[in-house]
C-alpha cells in the first residue's frame, strides 16, 4: 500500500491487538483441549465438533426457548459438558486401553457425524446470531475501533483461562486429577475414584468448547462446519505450547492470535499457514513443545 | 480401455438394433448427469436442491424426450476436482449419460468441462462463477446458464463507481474464482473512473476477518468490495459491522446467494446491494415455480437452482426439436431456440455458450422491510443481459 509508512505505527497497533483479541480466543478453545488432550491423553477429534454444537445450542436456545445469550453462557455449556460426559462413559472408555489411534477414528468419526445431522438438519450457509444489547458498541481508540464484544472477549477469557488453570495447577482437586492422570493404579489405592475424576474433567474440557461456540456465535456465522475448520489450529497450539502445560497452551494461543494477525496485515496469503510453520519448527528445535515438560 | 471400448460399441449397437422405433435417440434414453457438492459450504446453493430443480425439470417435461424416457443420475464432486472429472469420466465412458447438469465449484467444473467437451457431451453449468468456461477453457460443448463473474463485477460495481465511489478496497477469496471477480471487477472500476486503493487475499474459509477489515479502514477507500463466497462473505460482513466500517464505507458484496444472505444478521446486511441472476419473489411466474421447488426441498430456491431447472428444461426442448440426442444437433438446436422461461428473460445461448439474459441489481431488506424469513432482496433495477455480460470472443465463436 502506497501509505503504508504513513500509517504504519497506528495500523501495526492495531493489528496487534486484534491479534491479542484472536489470541484470547485461541487460548479459550485450546484451554479445554489442553486438558483432554494434554492430561487424560485422549486425542479427542470432536473438540471441534462440540464447539460447533456449543454455537448452535445458543442458537436454538435463542430462538425455540427463549434463552438469550447471557443465560446461554452457563446452560449451553452444561449442556454441551453433558453431552462430553456420556461420551467419554459409553464410547471413549470402552476403547480407554486400546490404541490412541482409536479415540482418534472414534472421535473423529463421531465429529463427522454431528456435521452431517446438522448440515442435513440446518443446511450449509449458516445460522444469525447477534451480538447481545449490551455489547453491541464499542470503543473509539486512537488507533482503531474496539468493538466492546471483542473486548469482551478478551476479559472473558482471561477470566476463564486463569480460573481454569488455578484449578488445576493450585487445587486440591487439580492435584487429584494430575496425580490420577500419571498414576491411576496409586490414587486409586488412595480410595480415589480415577475413573469418575477422568469423565467430569473430560465433560469439563468439553463444556470449555461448548463456551467457546457460545462466545463465537455472535461474531463467525454459525454453520457445521465452524469446528473442523478450527480444530487443526487449536491441536497444532496444544502441540506447540507442549503436551500437558496447561499455562502453556493459554499463552500459545495469545502468542499464535498475534502471530497470525500480523501475518494476515504483511503477508495475509500465508495466515493459514503460519501457525504450522511455528509448530514445525519449535517441534525441530524442542521436541516437547516450548512449556512441555518431555516428549 | 481397448476392451471397453469395444464392449461400449458392441452395447450401443445392440442398442440401436433393438429400439428402431426411437432410433435418432442413443441407447434408448436420454440421461442427465448432476454434478454438485452434497455436503460441503456450497450445498444449500447447489447441493441436492440442484438435483431437485433438475428433477422438477424433466417431470414437467414428461418424463420422456421423443418416446424415450429421460433418467437422471446425480453424484457428490465433494468440491475436488479430481474427484468431479472422476465421475463425469466414468458417466460419459461407461453409464451412457448425455449430459451433465449442476456444477457449482468452478475448479471442478473446470475438471469436469475438459472430460465432457473430450466425450463431445455437452456441460450444463448452473451455478459457477468463472467467466473462463466460454472464455478462455471455451467449448463448442459448454452451455453456461445464470451468471457469471463478469456479469456480477458489472452490474454492481459499476453503478456505485458512476455514483462517484471511486476508491475501491478488496477482500478476495484466495484462490481461481476470487481472483477472475477481483479482476474483472477492477477493470470495470478503472474503465468507469475509479482506482483501487489496496486488496486483502483471505485464504478460502477464513473465520476471522477483523484484521482486513482494518487494512480497509485505514486504506481511505470508499467502497470495500466482498470479491467472495458464501461463509467467507458472511463472516467478512459481519466483521465489518463489528468493527464499524460500515458507518465509514460502503460494503458491496459481489456474489450473494440467497441462502447466505438468509444467514446475514438483516441488521447488518439491509441496504447493502448486488447483483443475482434470479430472484424467487420477481412476479407471479417466479413465484409459483419457487413455491413449488421450495414444497420438495424446504427452503426457497437460490439462483442456481432456478437455473439449472431453465437449462434443463431447454436442453429438453431442444433435443425434441431436433429429433435426436446427439450432442452437436441439440447444441446447435439450444442456440438457435430462444430460452424463454420464468427464469430466462430477453434471453439468447450465443455460439460461445453464454446464456445472456436480464440480471438483476438488488437491495438486501432492512428488517422493517420484511414480511417473514423468505424477503430479502428488493429489486433496484433490471440490467439487459448485453449490458450484464462481455461481448463475444471470436475464438470461441463457435457455429
Amino acid at each position: 500500500m502506497a501509505t503504508f509508512l504513513g500509517i504504519n505505527l497506528f495500523g501495526l497497533f492495531g493489528q496487534l491487538l486484534v491479534g491479542l483479541i484472536n489470541g484470547s480466543f485461541y487460548a479459550l478453545l485450546s484451554l479445554g483441549l489442553a486438558i483432554i488432550f494434554g492430561l487424560l491423553k485422549i486425542i479427542n477429534f470432536a473438540q471441534g465438533a462440540m464447539y460447533m454444537l456449543g454455537a448452535f445450542a445458543a442458537w436454538l436456545a435463542l430462538n425455540y426457548l427463549g434463552i438469550n445469550y447471557w443465560a446461554a453462557l452457563v446452560v449451553v455449556p452444561l449442556v454441551v459438558g453433558l453431552v462430553g460426559v456420556l461420551m467419554e462413559r459409553f464410547l471413549i472408555r470402552p476403547i480407554a486401553n486400546e490404541d490412541h489411534l482409536y479415540s482418534l477414528l472414534l472421535t473423529f468419526g463421531f465429529a463427522l457425524m454431528l456435521q452431517g445431522l446438522f448440515t442435513h438438519m440446518y443446511g450449509s450457509s449458516g445460522l444469525s446470531y447477534s451480538i447481545p444489547e449490551a455489547l453491541s458498541g464499542g470503543t473509539k481508540l486512537p488507533f482503531m475501533y474496539l468493538p466492546d464484544y471483542r473486548a469482551w472477549i478478551i476479559c472473558a477469557s482471561v477470566v476463564v483461562c486463569g480460573l481454569t488453570w488455578w484449578m488445576i495447577e493450585k487445587t486440591k482437586l487439580g492435584a487429584y486429577l494430575r496425580a490420577g492422570t500419571e498414576n491411576p493404579q496409586l490414587m486409586q489405592a488412595f480410595g480415589i475414584n480415577v475413573p469418575l475424576i477422568v469423565t467430569l474433567t473430560f465433560g469439563f474440557g468439553v463444556a470449555l468448547a461448548g463456551l467457546a461456540g457460545v462466545m463465537a456465535a455472535p461474531i463467525y456465522s454459525v454453520t457445521p462446519d465452524m469446528g473442523s475448520n478450527l480444530l487443526i489450529v487449536v491441536f497444532a497450539i496444544v502441540v506447540i505450547g507442549g503436551m500437558g502445560s496447561i499455562g502453556g497452551a493459554i499463552l500459545t494461543g495469545l502468542g499464535m492470535g498475534v502471530i497470525e494477525g500480523l501475518t494476515k496485515y504483511f503477508y495475509p496469503e500465508a495466515s493459514n499457514t503460519v501457525i504450522f510453520l511455528v509448530m514445525v519448527i519449535v517441534l525441530l528445535l524442542k521436541p516437547a513443545g516450548l512449556f512441555g515438560k518431555e516428549a | 480401455m481397448k476392451m471397453m471400448k469395444k464392449t461400449l460399441l458392441a452395447a450401443s449397437v445392440a442398442a440401436f438394433a433393438s429400439t428402431g422405433a426411437m432410433a435418432e435417440i442413443s441407447d434408448g434414453k436420454v440421461k442427465i448427469g448432476v454434478l454438485a457438492d452434497m455436503g460441503g459450504v456450497y450445498a444449500d446453493i447447489c447441493g441436492q436442491g440442484c438435483v431437485t430443480a433438475t428433477q422438477m425439470a424433466v417431470e414437467d417435461f414428461g418424463g420422456t424426450v421423443l418416446g424415450a424416457p429421460i433418467e437422471i443420475v446425480s453424484a457428490d464432486d465433494q468440491l475436488k476436482p479430481d474427484v468431479g472429472s472422476a465421475i463425469v469420466r466414468k458417466w460419459v465412458e461407461n453409464e451412457q449419460v448425455d449430459a451433465v447438469g449442476g456444477m457449482v465449484s468452478s475448479a471442478v467444473t473446470g475438471a469436469a468441462t475438459k472430460v465432457t467437451t473430450d466425450a463431445k457431451k455437452i456441460a450444463l453449468i448452473s451455478t459457477s462463477a468463472s467467466n473462463a468456461f466460454t472464455t478462455k477453457q471455451c467449448s463448442p460443448y459448454n452451455v453456461h446458464w445464470t451468471y457469471n463473474v463478469v456479469a456480477l463485477a458489472k452490474g454492481t460495481v459499476k453503478p456505485m463507481v458512476e455514483a462517484g465511489k471511486k476508491k475501491w478496497f478488496f477482500i478476495t477469496a484466495d484462490y481461481a474464482f476470487g481472483h477472475a471477480l477481483e479482476g474483472v471487477a477492477t477493470k470495470v472500476i478503472e474503465e468507469n473512473g475509479g482506482e483501487v486503493v489496496g486488496a486483502a487475499r483471505a485464504p478460502l474459509g477464513t473465520t476471522d476477518f477483523s484484521s482486513y477489515i482494518l487494512q480497509a479502514q485505514s486504506s481511505g477507500a470508499d467502497v470495500v468490495a466482498l470479491a467472495n463466497a458464501g461463509n467467507d462473505t458472511v463472516n467478512s460482513l459481519k466483521a465489518a459491522s463489528e468493527f464499524g466500517l460500515t458507518q465509514m464505507m460502503d460494503v458491496a458484496g459481489l456474489l450473494v446467494f440467497t441462502p447466505n444472505a438468509q444467514a446475514m444478521d438483516p441488521n447488518v446486511a439491509g441496504g447493502m446491494r448486488t447483483t443475482t441472476g434470479f430472484y424467487w419473489d420477481l412476479d407471479e411466474k417466479t413465484r409459483e415455480w419457487s413455491k413449488r421447488f421450495m414444497e420438495r426441498h424446504g427452503s426457497i430456491p437460490a439462483m442456481g437452482h432456478a437455473g439449472a431447472y431453465s437449462m434443463t428444461m431447454h436442453y429438453l426442448k431442444a433435443i425434441e426439436a431436433a429429433g435426436t440426442d446427439d450432442s452437436d444437433a441439440v447444441i446447435r438446436k439450444m442456440k438457435e431456440m430462444k430460452p424463454d422461461d420464468f427464469f430466462s428473460r430477453n434471453a439468447t445461448l450465443r455460439n460461445d455458450g453464454r446464456m445472456v439474459h436480464d440480471m438483476y441489481y438488488v437491495e438486501i431488506k432492512k428488517p422493517d422491510e420484511r414480511r417473514d424469513d423468505n424477503d430479502i432482496f428488493k429489486v433496484v433495477s433490471t440490467i439487459p443481459g448485453d449490458q450484464a455480460y462481455a461481448p463475444m470472443l471470436p475464438e470461441c465463436d463457435f457455429k
